[in-house]
């Protein structure tokens, strides 16, 4: 009787199989494509798998006129500038939000999720006319302010959830024992909520790194970055070069899903957008 | 000082931020829509609709399936992970769903273009299988590739959500309904999923709404008519410089957008209060 139970139970392993494996495929199929071709030299219809591998058009891509180093170091001076900005904005607001009284308090959080809430394709849009107006149009700032007021709300809202996980009484202890408001807030406040503004820190760093209707708007032609070069490659029909560019933003992203829960804590998650 | 004023001094820069990069240029952008050499008028719409009915059915459509299949696939996933008996199954799940939840949208473009094209690995690997001849493969790169892309980089972060509040349920509601005899279909689909439609709705209309304004994804998989307002959107300003049509394309994905997102400013607030 046991046997023929453990038997049932290990033909459920059929249909799970079967629907784990059509997952699998759909899932990493994409991925495992895109590498081949990062890889191939040759490969047309209908050959199942690339005629010649080799890395030629790696050496294209990293040559110093291919144009992607200078799109991955815009990328990265970009994206590193947006999360200065965000952090310089967002850590006074977090803090503001999580242990004063303020008026409105659910209000000003919802207004930081209007740039997500909304299509924000012809808000781009206008920000060109006026930054061409005053001189922001292509150029590096330009595009790190419109990547701040995308990113600003992973910023203010998990920066707001890491203030708020914070026990009070530490920082209480801290004044009573003579320690000034500010003192306080950096010697105490700051160094406890490090760990959920890293974590914030890193989802700014990979919304402007994957940026690419404000980049497109604003930057293109002038500030050349990996997603737009993976755009002009892309349309151009250059699957190498193209699937290379994917894979240099894929790999941040593809890390951060495996460390995100070593720096976004149970406690303050729950926290989140509260 | 008191704590208010100090309070809203410090959330006043990061507001402004918003105000003057977001709320001022959608301002803009309504206006300009109302906007014909200078004057008022509604020429701007007159022009939209004539060119582009068919293409604002096409989004609405394509959007909204893409909704329903994120939803279905986020209540299975999160289903399973739920009320699945064998932990290894489950937890081959959880490792699978959430891959490509960080992919940015204009690599997910990237990956479908090589993944469903002609001779991409869905139709090599079906003809390898046997299921079809080389001859009879055929190019999903067009609605079809839209949908596909919009449900593999959605459906996770969907799914995440859903399956997080489905797991902080009351265990005790469902195991009395599984020793009544109810199927797990059933409790599913009648104890588990009325408790987390708000956050199913919640998640959805995000989605919803992302996926209106993602423009990578349309111009990568399927950028010839009909496709999506985005790619519209940035024809109409890079091909003509047609700012006003341009905003009346933008107003229009902003209606049916906020539609949606009017839901969700209801649910949250109610939440809140």
């Amino acid at each position: 009787m046991t046997a023929l139970r453990n038997n049932l139970s290990a033909l459920w392993w059929v249909p799970r199989g079967i629907v784990f494996g059509l997952m699998a495929f759909f899932i990493f199929g994409p991925l495992f494509n895109m590498l081949l071709w990062t890889v191939t030299e040759k490969w047309y219809f209908p050959h199942t798998f690339p005629l010649e591998y080799g890395f030629s058009s790696w050496e294209k891509v990293f040559a110093p006129r291919g144009g992607a180093l200078e799109s991955l170091g815009n990328s990265l001076v970009v994206a590193l500038l947006t999360v200065v900005v965000s952090l310089a904005l967002a850590i006074p607001a977090g803090y503001a939000l999580a242990r004063l009284k303020l008026p409105l308090r659910g209000v000003i959080l919802l207004a930081f999720l209007i740039p997500q809430a909304f299509p924000n394709l012809t808000v781009y849009v206008n920000i060109a006319r006026i930054f061409y107006e005053i001189g922001l149009n292509g150029t590096i700032p330009g595009v790190v302010l419109v990547h701040v007021s995308h990113g600003l709300v992973y910023a203010v809202w998990i920066a707001t959830a890491a203030f708020s996980a914070i026990d009070p009484e530490l920082e209480q202890a801290a004044r009573n024992i003579g320690a000034g408001a500010l003192r306080t807030f950096r010697d105490v406040t700051l160094p406890l909520a490090a760990p959920g503004l890293m974590a914030s820190a890193i989802f700014v760093f990979l919304e402007s790194l994957d940026e690419f209707t404000g980049s497109y708007f604003v930057g293109a032609p002038d500030v050349n970055m990996l997603p737009l070069l993976l755009y002009t490659t892309a349309s151009g029909g250059n699957y190498q070069i193209a699937s290379i560019t994917a894979l240099l933003l894929l790999v941040p992203s593809l890390v951060f899903m495996a460390v995100v829960e070593r720096f976004l804590k149970a406690d303050v998650l729950s926290r989140v957008g509260q | 000082m008191s704590r208010r004023l100090l309070g809203l001094l410090l959330v006043l820069p990061a507001l402004a931020v918003i105000a003057l990069l977001f709320i001022l240029p959608l301002i803009m952008s309504a206006v300009g829509a109302f906007q014909v050499d200078g004057a008022f008028g509604w020429g701007n719409f007159v022009k939209t609709f004539d060119l582009y009915t068919k293409d604002i059915i096409f989004t609405v459509v394509i959007v909204s399936l893409s909704t329903v299949l994120i939803g279905l696939a986020s209540i299975a996933i999160g289903g399973y992970l739920t009320l699945g008996n064998n932990p290894v199954a489950v937890s081959i799940l959880r490792f699978l769903y959430r891959w490509p939840m960080f992919i940015p949208f204009i690599v997910v473009g990237q990956l479908m273009r090589t993944f469903l094209a002609k001779n991409g690995m869905m139709n090599n690997a079906a003809v390898s299988l046997g299921l079809m001849t080389p001859m009879e493969t055929m190019s999903f790169l067009d609605w079809r590739g839209i949908v596909f892309a919009f449900v593999w980089k959605q459906t996770p972060f969907v799914a995440l959500l859903v399956a997080g509040a489905m797991a902080s349920l009351n265990r005790d509601t469902i195991e009395a309904a599984r020793n009544l005899g109810a199927s797990k279909l059933r409790v599913l689909f009648e104890i588990i999923v009325p408790q987390v439609a708000v956050t199913l709705t919640v998640g959805l209309i995000l989605s919803f709404v992302t996926m209106m304004s993602v423009l990578s994804v349309p111009l990568m998989i399927n950028a010839q008519s009909p496709t999506m307002l985005t790619a519209d959107i940035a024809f109409r300003v890079n091909a003509y410089g047609d700012y006003g049509v341009a905003n009346a394309l933008g107003l229009i994905s902003l209606v049916l957008a906020s539609s949606v997102a009017w839901i969700y400013l209801r649910i949250s607030l109610k939440e809140r209060t």
